[in-house]
């Protein structure tokens, strides 16, 4: 059995003798290196760009808008974000002139030789000034995409209700800090077709972005993924921004082009997490039934749409948790103010929408005087229960398991009560979460993009992986192999992982929403299933018996009245004798899914996951600091195709989750960001986490491989509501703006 | 100025920028692409590196301050074969997108050179200056708890 | 292209100090960040790494000498450091992690002059004495005015660093070091205190010394609030007025990392919070 094993990570080796190439590690004696110049200000005209005659310009090579060759747009939902500016800068770090020169030295010095003077617009920096139109930046009303959710009649169940509890929500930008910066080296070649190498998600999203810019056919665009450092989102629309500037400056100076970001850059100029101002209004019997909810969602999208709508929705989808509910009202707007446009980032909504959910739940607990895990089980999705769009959860739904088990797990009940009396200057708490999200694309974004993948037996007896799917730390590698290995019957070493390369590779769709695992996973069992066959055919006219009666298992191949075959030998031979086997597969729905994008009803995604968190902490009543000193998690991610992997997912995302809810802040002024470099953007060390209990439970899920469904976003959902709750029960503060910083907590005791 | 280093047990001579930042003399004139830039200001710790039995950050290290000295790095931990250290990273899936893994391996190392025996919390405090944003350091710690304990068997 | 000096005597350091105007290295812990910030290092670099002379820890009479190349690490593992002043101990592990304690030294933390040092507030409050020396020869500089504005000093262009002369903790003090950072390691300080008390069996303070970092232009000591305390008697409304006295005699500012309002509270729980344990 080769899934269910914490089998070892298949680039494991690499990674630890320091082999393994990013794409900073790449060279080549011809390459020049490429640099950007950006907006100084946060909206306004360019009025001048002076190129100081004290520079010798001849050696470097300057890009602007207009050499461009077709469109001067990033490729994406809207096309309205140009990939170099031309008159008018709406951000602060809005990309305007691009520099190749033969050294980066060279290029940096000629950045400092230009000067570009602006004529300064109004700028709109927060919802707030956008909604009120401070400056006009997206149509005329500044709103990007709206939604809205409606199931049964608010406004009659809120009359019959009993309470009624209004809060309100509001968390800020969050940095993806991948520790390895964005980065790509585009090579034009003499025929004009473009390759472009490096640190991404999406290699599609790069083909598609390249093709439009240059207009260019499939075949003359190659996009290929080096080892990439870390994504969690940021790299899936962005890099497409910077493989178009290379690739510009490549086509121009006629070199091989490398644009790595230093870390400010980076920080300053890439997307984020999108910030959200989100109100509650509940209405509830006196036992805490839930009656009706309205909800009001607002999104700060940033300058460009980018991918905002689509955040958007996930985010209004999961508005309400994984609690029934029959009267819902839910409104979700994405505005645009002048500041970088705000992307992807693992949870794409839905740590936003959570945070503001389950401290909405805590505040209805605490305002009935009944216990949250009471509040919870009372209302909480089950098999057979109709969700906020009115999809039928038919199956796979472990909300019971996942909050029961974290509830005897942290022996949640007792350490709520005692934590409640402090007895001296540290206080402790105990805080909880519970929580699904959504696993691949929501409606029907999976029918829409139909991932393909296929496996390919090659002139070794080995099985060869071809996706686009890519390896950004998160196992897809290994995960593929153990998947392919055991629907073939056959051992890991038998299976390998093809180049991320689109000339080599179908289109499995990008590498998001936890969407891998579950979606392309699926697709590449399908493929797998079908090699198979494929060799079993082969196989039975060889021996002359019929196909039903070829087996394989464990590495062999038996047939009645034969001894039984080596797999990799038989393989060997099919490919000799008829050349290289390749297989594909591609996504098909589920049966009976239905999803109406007009009134965005109907099954929102094949299946959700669930999780719950137990967070504890101490919080120092002289410093207002919090440490955290106990998390426990169990998510419900169907089966988990390698534990260890599983875990070590969770682990990472619990992190990122508590660093959201307890110190990560992207501080601002006038649009422009200050603390854009790690010593002041504070994610936490190994130190600010204690050790953490990571439960997986596994409720399988019908139509995924071996019942395996969404695992990646799943626990950076609850991470911040359970730490903050946590602190609420610790000091009584009931903090509603994340992080929780000891200056919110110290201000929040001071309002109390 | 000409720079004499030894690298891994091999003698380099190098001719540099005496504030060339060792991190880039290693990366860009020896070619030793696996100690990595993950800030350029002391805080990640992906650089690290050792320089004569201590540990630093080496985009920190004008490449003028070590002349004449013993620098490993990452591909000096292991020959053929693994060390124990590296071996228990891949064991315990310690390693997710590996950025941050040749730094916090010197750092480790660094750890279990001075005590072989540490605890948990130790260990904590030792990788303290590597950011990991991947694997919530869990299992970068068992890895180092195991390889501690292989040590002593 | 940079000049650099790399000098192993004092004198070769002093005669380049003499006859150019040179930005001096150690451990480089501070300055090499220039290169990640966007500012060029300056053209003209003293290397003063190699001064083994200046790595020397010695007790001399009622004092401790710390040469100022002397790194954290070294002071985190020196027996007479340890026993003589627990606190510098305390304040060089917060300073960094390990890769930054092994390179980073004493004697950049006092030069650098950020009013967020975090050895700094310990030595203002031991009093410590400054070690200077040029061609001129050497003289002594009080830790308390060393500094004449945000990272100013009274050091001239041709002197260095040599090292401090720390009075050795006595048997009947306690002293204490408060670092609140941004996060558990690898923080930057919000606001950072040392205390140094004599505290008799009557609950009388004999003595007390306070020094603050991160709650001004530079490091400096609670003069008003020493003045308050001194002689006094510990009990609950003095511990209350010295939180007052101590939270407003400070001028904290609004920063990226905290606010003043957060600076003043936390200083005055933090006094409390030391003399309560009396």
């Amino acid at each position: 059995m080769a899934v269910g094993k914490s089998i070892t990570r298949t680039e494991g080796r690499d990674k630890v003798t320091g082999k393994a190439k990013y794409i900073d590690d790449y060279t080549c004696p011809d390459m020049w290196y490429g640099k950007t110049l950006r907006s100084e200000i946060a909206h306004g005209r360019i009025i001048s760009i002076n190129f100081s005659d004290s520079f010798d310009w001849s050696q470097v090579v300057v890009v602007d808008y207009k050499d461009i060759p077709v469109k001067n747009l990033v490729a994406l939902i809207f096309d309205d974000q140009p990939l170099l500016a031309e008159s008018v800068v709406k951000h602060v770090g809005e990309p305007i002139i691009l520099i190749a020169a033969p050294s980066k030295e060279l290029a940096e010095r000629a950045i400092k030789n230009i000067e570009i003077t602006y004529e300064a617009f109004p700028a709109a920096l927060s919802i707030e000034e956008s909604l009120s139109v401070k400056a006009k930046i997206f149509g005329d009303d500044n709103i990007f995409k709206h939604y809205t959710i409606t199931r049964g009649s608010v406004a009659d169940a809120f009359q019959s209700a009993e309470i009624v509890v209004e809060g309100s929500y509001f968390v800020g930008h969050q940095e993806q800090l991948y520790i390895e910066t964005n980065g790509v080296i585009a090579t034009t070649k003499k025929d004009g077709s473009i390759i472009i190498q490096g640190s991404m998600q999406c290699p599609y999203y790069i083909h598609r972005a390249i093709k439009e810019i240059f207009g260019l056919s499939d075949e003359q665009v190659v996009v290929i993924q080096t080892v990439t450092g870390g994504g969690f989102g940021g790299k899936e629309d962005f890099p497409s921004v910077v493989a178009g500037h290379a690739a510009l400056l490549s086509r121009k100076c006629g070199h091989p082009v490398k644009i790595v970001y230093e870390r400010g850059e980076d920080f300053a100029a890439s997307t984020k997490r999108h910030p959200a101002l989100i109100k509650h209004r509940t209405g509830l019997t006196r036992d805490g039934q839930l009656l009706a909810t309205e909800v009001d969602i607002t999104f700060d999208g940033g300058a460009y749409c980018t991918l905002s709508p689509v955040v958007l929705s996930r985010g209004v989808i999961h508005a309400i948790g994984p609690y029934k509910c029959p009267n819902v009202k839910i409104n979700g707007s994405v505005v645009a103010t002048n500041t970088p446009p705000n992307g992807a980032f693992r949870g794409f909504g839905v740590p936003q929408a959570c945070f503001a959910g389950e401290m909405h739940m805590e505040k209805i607990a605490k305002t009935l005087g009944i216990s949250s895990v009471e509040l919870r089980r009372k209302n909480m999705l089950r098999e057979g229960d109709i969700t906020s769009t009115g999809q039928k959860l038919l199956y796979s739904v472990g909300t019971q398991e996942v909050l029961d088990t974290v509830i005897e797990r942290s022996d949640y009940l007792s350490r709520v009560e005692e934590y409640k009396n402090p007895s001296d200057n540290k206080c402790r708490g105990i805080g909880l979460s519970f929580f699904y999200h959504g696993g691949g694309f929501t409606g029907s974004g999976e029918e829409k993009i139909k991932g393909k993948a296929a496996v390919e037996l090659d002139t070794h007896g080995q099985v060869k992986i071809l996706t686009a799917s890519t390896e950004i730390g998160q196992g897809t590698k290994t995960i593929f192999r153990q998947i392919v290995a055991e629907e073939l019957g056959i051992s890991l070493d038998s299976v390998i992982f093809g180049d991320t390369d689109t000339s080599k590779v179908p289109d499995s769709g990008p590498t998001v929403a936890s969407r891998t695992c579950m979606v392309v996973g699926k697709v590449i069992q399908m493929a797998a299933a079908n090699l198979k066959n494929e060799i079993k055919k082969l196989v039975a006219q060889k021996v002359n018996c019929d196909i039903s009666q070829v087996e394989i298992a464990n590495g062999q191949i038996s047939c009645p009245d034969v001894e039984k075959l080596s797999f990799t030998q038989t393989a060997i031979e099919c490919v000799k004798e008829h050349g290289e086997i390749k297989t594909m597969a591609q996504y098909s729905s589920p049966p009976g899914i239905k999803w109406d994008e007009i009134n965005y009803t109907g099954d929102a995604y094949p299946v959700f996951s669930y999780g719950a968190d137990v967070v504890e902490v101490e919080v120092d009543m002289d410093t207002y600091e919090v440490k955290i000193t106990k998390v426990i998690t169990a998510s419900d991610i169907g089966k988990a195709i390698n534990p260890a992997m599983a875990e070590g997912q969770i682990e990472g995302g619990m992190v990122q989750a508590l660093g959201y809810g307890l110190c990560e802040e992207v501080v601002w002024r006038d649009g422009k960001i200050l603390n854009n470099r790690f010593t002041n953007y504070i994610i936490p060390t190994a130190l600010d986490i204690p050790e953490m209990e990571t439960i997986l439970v596994e409720k399988p899920y019908p139509y995924g491989p071996y019942g395996a469904k969404g695992l990646g976003e799943l626990p950076m959902d609850g991470g911040a509501p359970a730490l903050v709750a946590a602190i609420a029960n610790a000091t009584g503060a009931f903090i509603t703006e994340i992080p929780a910083t000891p200056e919110r907590i110290l201000a929040a005791l001071e309002a109390k | 100025m000409s720079v004499q280093l030894n690298i891994n047990n091999k003698d380099y001579v190098v001719e540099v920028a005496p504030m060339k930042r060792l991190l880039d003399v290693l990366r860009e004139d020896i070619g030793l692409t696996g100690t990595k830039e993950g800030c350029g200001e002391g805080e990640c710790g992906a650089c690290s590196v050792f320089i004569d039995g201590s540990v630093v950050n080496s985009c920190l290290v004008p490449v003028c301050q070590t002349n004449g000295s013993k620098i490993t790095t990452v591909e000096g931990l292991s020959n053929n074969e693994l060390s124990k250290l590296q071996q228990a990273f891949i064991d315990c899936n310690a390693a997710q997108c590996g950025i941050c893994i040749p730094g916090m391996l010197i750092a480790a190392q660094a750890l279990l050179d001075l005590n072989p025996n540490p605890s948990r919390g130790e260990i904590r405090e030792a990788i303290a200056g590597n950011l990991c944003r991947c694997t919530g350091y869990m299992k970068i710690v068992d890895a180092i708890e195991i390889a501690a304990t292989a040590n002593k068997g | 292209m940079n000049t650099v000096y790399s000098v192993k005597e004092l004198n070769e350091a002093y005669k380049i100090l003499s006859q150019e105007s040179v930005k001096v290295i150690a451990g480089g812990t501070d300055l090499m960040v220039f290169y990640s910030s966007g500012l060029s290092l300056p053209k003209k670099i003293l290397d003063i790494w190699q001064l083994n002379e200046l790595r020397n820890i010695n007790e001399e009479g009622d004092y401790l000498k710390i040469g100022s190349l002397c790194t954290y690490t070294q002071l985190i593992n020196d027996e007479r450091v340890k026993h003589f002043a627990p606190c510098l101990v305390s304040a060089s592990k917060t300073i960094g992690a390990v890769q930054i304690q092994n390179r980073g030294t004493l004697g950049g933390n006092i030069v650098n002059g950020s009013p967020a040092g975090d050895s700094l507030p310990v030595l203002a409050a031991f009093d410590v004495k400054l070690e200077i020396g040029s061609l001129n020869g050497i003289r002594q500089v009080p830790f308390n005015s060393f500094y004449t504005g945000y990272r100013q000093t009274v050091l001239a262009e041709n002197e260095l660093l040599l090292g401090i002369l720390l009075p050795k903790q006595k048997d009947r003090e306690k002293s204490e070091f408060y670092k609140v950072g941004t996060r558990a390691a690898q923080a930057i300080s919000k606001v950072v205190i040392a205390f140094r008390a004599i505290v008799n069996a009557e609950k009388k303070i004999e003595f007390i010394a306070i020094g603050l970092g991160s709650v001004a232009p530079t490091v400096i000591r609670a003069t008003k609030t020493e003045t308050l305390l001194n002689g006094a008697e510990i009990t609950f409304d003095l511990i209350e007025q010295a939180r007052v006295q101590l939270s407003q005699e400070i001028v904290p500012i609004d920063d990226i990392r905290s606010t003043e309002h957060y600076r003043r509270v936390v200083t005055g729980n933090l006094i409390a919070k030391f003399l309560r344990v009396f």
